[in-house]
């Protein structure tokens, strides 16, 4: 059951949109800075599989230019 | 409300990224995110330092049950204000790690089998006892660590020094800030930095000085750039022999050859004499001027003897040594041109700018590490810039407590908790309060950190017992000193809490309880002493490192020196020990208070702490009305005439790149902790070599390749790096050693410093080929 954390950077502009993105994929809880372009986005799946299916949607967003992972916790 | 471990967990999650967000956005809001409330009854949190790097940071550790699940910063606690890095926020997962040592192992056959802790201290008690009959008392030895708990080092220091009556007491803090000690000492009289962090917020300018702090020190750096985002006039000058993380955010880098800057820092002090930015009303009241011996060695060859002379001098022989010195001269020599030589100089010489240097390992780890930190306080001394807010060179230190346990309880050979066993009055002081006959303490100094293993392989010291540290993964020149532990007729003894390349040369394995699983303290880069209680239960047979040192004194007969019980020795142990400390230059504060206080800083006099030593407006150990430099006879600071001399080993036709070798931002040290964390270990699995994107298309290298990199002492292949999170310029390779699979200091040189005896890990000479 692993638990991530990153900082999603938004293609230029896209911020709105990214967070729209993010916030309508299973597992994912988004929280977008208020000055800043950037979120954090809390990925929490139910195991291995799931996981791996969800940095798949994520790799196909256009909204998203990049993530840097900042922090993770799995159950091993 | 009933908060579950998960959801503690996905805080955790949010908090870390909050963090890294204000690393990289100070100032930034995140509105939207409500914490979880602290107040819930299912966890409970109680502070810690944090036990990786030096900075100290306060964190709040989440217990449920008998478990740590959850980490946050100290919002109480001044050194990181609520803030941690990656590695603090996950540093309660280096506790569950599957393969944790917590049964005692004794090697019969060869083999490593369990036995219980009783069998294993008899064993080390016994072999102690045998060893020293047979070989004399400096024939056993201890090497402990910058990571040793206070009342660790001070157990040590007592039984080894006062009891036994051997100075065979090193610590890898030797490895890491030797070179530190000795340029306070040298300059000052007196050990660790007069400054403190408040100088981050003060300061206009900051000179990194070779210390990638966006790595090895986030927590003050982002403080650095919180400064910088606040004031727009702030800035950052980053000198350095590679480009890194921390160059990136500066507002200017600058690139030198290795060794050369000690010609950069006598150049810079060229410049502010020609241009007379000297503070001669600072100068002539509180600064002499030396010179010591020059072509001082390097320290290869075994047996090496060094002891520096001070001569006075005056203002205008140290003026006329500067003429060698001139920025165009120095830009031959270095690669720094002379106008950026010049703009250094600017801004220390500007009366109008507070400046602030900071530096770790560059400046540290250097055969000529003293003199280079010497150069550094010169600079500050002739401006006046210095023991004073947003004035200070500021030495940090690279483990949680190297301050606190090796250099102020004196784990070294040469030391005492207070003074030098070469002085009577040190030993004499010792002996009163350790209750031993002051003929137990001996006079001279025996083998510092590379010498002491150089007497292990020579079959010099037979018995060693080695805590808290990995020095089968850190020794340079690596293969001669494993090879040395594994000889007949060595005995090693391992205090540890995972398996190592070091667990794996020993006789012995005592598992050590970890951290937050016992009581203890740690002393910071910016003098502060900081308590944790035991906060989890220790976990299967492991035992506090303090408490095998008391169990294998008691069975060596010094059960009147070691009385203590177990439910309050840790108490009672820094009772005794801030007796050492008890004047106004290094009072240290009492138990009571460092047990609710998210740590205080020393000098601690009439209830107050000293943020700036030297200078009587904040130092109630200074005397007059302004600065009093009191660690030296003649009261004053020491500016001394210090050349630029060649490193050790350089390149050469056969081996044409320097190497270097360092750590990086996820892993602490030899990884044997962070590589068991799998988010640490996932966001950098494995070492790799950093090669110039030039150096790499002229060997056909690509990123991602195999290299084979080789000194005259040994070979390693790797992965090669381009492009990366840091880029060493042409003609040099750079490798993190935290991955104990790649053991870069089989290549390593094991030269030193002649003054500090702390060996060189940046420099020396190899050659790269594709594997």
């Amino acid at each position: 059951m692993p638990v991530f954390s990153y900082l999603a950077y938004p293609v230029q502009g896209g911020k709105g949109e990214l967070l729209d993105d993010l916030a309508a994929l299973d597992y994912c809880e988004v929280t977008p800075a208020e000055n800043e372009e950037v979120l954090i986005l809390v990925t929490d799946t139910p195991n291995e599989k799931k996981e791996q299916e969800l940095q798949k949607k994520l790799k196909q967003l256009k909204s998203l230019r990049s993530l840097g992972m900042t922090f993770g916790h799995t159950d091993e | 409300m009933d908060i579950s471990r998960r959801a503690f967990i996905k805080s955790a999650a949010v908090q870390s990224a909050a963090a890294a967000a204000a690393v990289l956005f100070p100032g930034i809001s995140f509105g939207a995110w409500k914490s979880l409330d602290p107040s819930s009854g299912s966890i409970e949190w109680k502070k810690t330092p944090c036990r990786f790097c030096g900075t100290g940071c306060g964190l709040l550790v989440g217990v449920s049950g008998d478990r740590a699940v959850a980490v946050k910063g100290d919002p109480n606690c001044s050194v990181n204000k609520g803030l941690c890095c990656v590695k603090g926020y996950h540093s309660v997962q280096i506790l569950y790690g599957k393969d944790r040592v917590t049964k005692a192992l004794i090697r019969k056959n060869g083999k490593l089998v369990e036995a219980s802790m009783q069998e294993a201290l008899d064993l080390v008690a016994a072999k102690m006892k045998e060893t020293i009959k047979s070989h004399g008392k400096d024939a056993v030895a201890i090497y402990g660590s910058g990571q040793w708990s206070i009342a660790d080092g001070y157990a040590a220091s007592k039984l080894f020094k006062g009891c036994i009556g051997t100075n065979n007491v090193e610590a890898n803090a030797r490895l890491c800030m030797a070179s530190a000690v000795t340029g306070f000492l040298t300059s000052f009289g007196l050990d660790e930095p007069m400054g403190c962090y408040d100088d981050i917020d003060h300061a206009d300018v900051f000179v990194t000085w070779g210390n990638n702090m966006a790595e090895m020190h986030p927590v003050l750096f982002s403080r650095m750039l919180a400064n910088r985002q606040s004031k727009s006039h702030v800035k950052i000058i980053d000198f350095a022999t590679r480009t890194t993380r921390t160059s990136q955010a500066a507002d200017k880098s600058i690139i030198f050859r290795p060794q050369t800057d000690l010609a950069v820092a006598n150049a810079i002090c060229y410049e502010i004499i020609r241009n007379k930015w000297v503070n001669w009303d600072f100068v002539k009241k509180h600064v002499s001027f030396h010179k010591g011996k020059t072509n001082i060695g390097y320290g290869t060859q075994d047996h090496f003897k060094f002891t520096d002379k001070a001569e006075t001098v005056d203002f205008e022989a140290y003026k006329a040594f500067l003429e060698d010195y001139t920025p165009e001269n120095v830009e031959k020599i270095s690669g720094v041109s002379a106008r950026d030589i010049k703009y250094m100089a600017s801004l220390y010489g500007d009366p109008d700018k507070k400046v602030t240097s900071f530096w770790c390992m560059g400046m540290n780890q250097h055969t000529r590490g003293t003199w280079i930190n010497n150069l550094v306080y010169n600079i500050h001394l002739l401006v006046g810039k210095i023991s004073a807010p947003g004035n200070s060179p500021f030495s940090l230190t690279g483990q949680p407590s190297a301050c606190g346990t090796v250099r102020e309880v004196g784990t070294l050979t040469h030391k005492l908790p207070h003074g030098v066993v070469m002085n009577e009055g040190a030993r004499k002081l010792a002996a009163k309060i350790w209750q031993v006959p002051v003929e137990n303490i001996d006079p001279k100094p025996t083998y510092h950190t590379v010498e002491m293993f150089r007497a292990l392989d020579r079959g010099d010291i037979r018995f060693m017992w080695i805590q808290v540290t990995n020095p089968m993964v850190t020794m340079p020149n690596l293969r001669r000193y494993r090879n040395g532990a594994q000889k007949d007729g060595r005995f090693i003894v391992v205090s540890e809490i995972y398996p190592t390349p070091t667990y794996d040369v020993a006789d012995v394995v005592l598992p050590s309880a970890l951290w937050i699983e016992r009581e203890g303290f740690f002393g910071n880069s910016e003098r502060r002493t900081q308590h944790n209680g035991q906060i989890i239960p220790t976990p299967g047979d492991t035992m506090c490192n303090t408490w095998q040192l008391i169990e294998v004194a008691r069975r060596l007969g010094y059960e009147k020196q070691f009385p203590w019980r177990r439910e309050t020795y840790i108490e009672d142990i820094w009772n005794e020990y801030i007796q050492f400390h008890d004047s106004p230059k290094h009072r240290m504060a009492p138990y009571k208070e460092l047990t609710v206080r998210s740590g205080i800083q020393w000098p601690y006099v009439n209830g107050l702490e000293t943020k700036w030593r030297y200078n009587a407006k904040y130092d109630p150990a200074a005397k007059g009305g302004g600065f009093d430099f009191y660690g030296k006879p003649d009261r004053k600071a020491w500016i001394w005439l210090r050349p630029y001399e060649p490193a050790a080993e350089s390149p050469d036709s056969e081996y044409p790149f320097w190497l270097n070798t360092g750590r990086v931002l996820e892993h602490w040290h030899t990884g044997s902790m962070t590589r068991r964390v799998p988010i640490l270990h996932k966001a950098v699995p494995e070492s790799y070599v950093e090669i110039n994107p030039e150096d790499a298309a002229a060997l056909g290298i690509t990123h991602g390749s195999n290299v084979k990199i080789s000194s005259r002492r040994g070979a390693m292949v790797m992965k090669a790096s381009i492009n990366g999170r840091g880029q060493p310029p042409k003609g040099m390779v750079f490798v993190p050693f935290f991955d104990e699979n790649y053991l870069i200091n089989e290549v390593t040189l094991d030269a030193f410093c002649p003054i500090s005896k702390q060996p060189d890990y940046k420099k020396c000479a190899v050659k790269l080929e594709r594997a």
